[in-house]
């Protein structure tokens, strides 16, 4: 079972700034480590502030950290 | 393993444990006489506090053995702790409505009792499962 459709670029991310360690991410942004292995593995959809602080970490906006696969149908217009 | 998820093992073998101990020792009694002429209070009272201080010292042992940067509970511990909770509760509002339906057919107390201890240890194992399989397989998505 996939539990969230969030995908994330954080393993690369981490090995791309000096191989940084699970549990050095988890210090910085304050949660543990289990949590940030479940959001690598995508079993954890975390909340808009954890993520915002992960793309702080690694100097990135949150879209170069977390993506979300578009749905089918329309896409949004602006008017 | 997580210090949380560690906790949810304890507390649901503890809450299987404690209820096979008091069925055992309840249908040990009960051999040779009826089930509703076993006096199943100080048992049941027993087993209830016995589980509670289980639970804690378990708590504080599980607390000891964890290296002290993960011992605090984040904010995905506190989702999934409600996640449980939200579930086990389910098993609560159960036995309580069965025990008013046994209440108003004026069945034993005995049954009462133990349709009441029966919902709060299917709310303590139901809630710790939910804890952990959210814990393995991830939070459920609406």
């Amino acid at each position: 079972m996939k539990a969230t459709r969030v995908t994330n670029s954080i393993r690369p991310l981490r090995f791309a700034h000096g191989e940084m360690t699970q549990a050095a991410l988890a210090e910085q942004v304050g949660v543990t480590r289990q949590t940030i292995i479940a959001i690598e593995q995508g079993r954890y959809s975390p909340s808009l502030e954890i993520a915002f602080q992960i793309a702080h970490v690694f100097g990135l906006p949150l879209d170069e950290v977390f993506q979300y696969p578009a749905l089918k149908g329309p896409s949004p217009t602006t008017d | 393993m997580s210090f949380e998820e560690k906790k949810a093992w304890a507390y649901a073998a503890i809450a299987v444990i404690g209820y096979s101990v008091y069925l055992a020792m309840v249908f040990t009694a009960g051999s040779f006489r009826p089930l509703t002429e076993v006096d199943y209070a100080p048992l049941m009272l027993a087993t209830i506090g016995g589980a509670i201080v289980a639970g804690i010292l378990t708590g504080i042992a599980i607390a000891v053995a964890a290296p002290k940067n993960e011992r605090q509970a984040d904010q995905r511990d506190r989702e999934i702790e409600r996640l449980g909770e939200h579930v086990g509760q389910a098993f609560i509002v159960l036995g309580g409505v069965g025990a008013l339906v046994l209440a108003m057919l004026q069945s034993e107390y005995f049954w009462i009792a133990n349709l009441l201890y029966l919902g709060f240890v299917l709310s303590a194992v139901v809630g710790s499962a939910a804890r952990l399989a959210a814990y393995r397989r991830g939070m459920p998505t609406p």
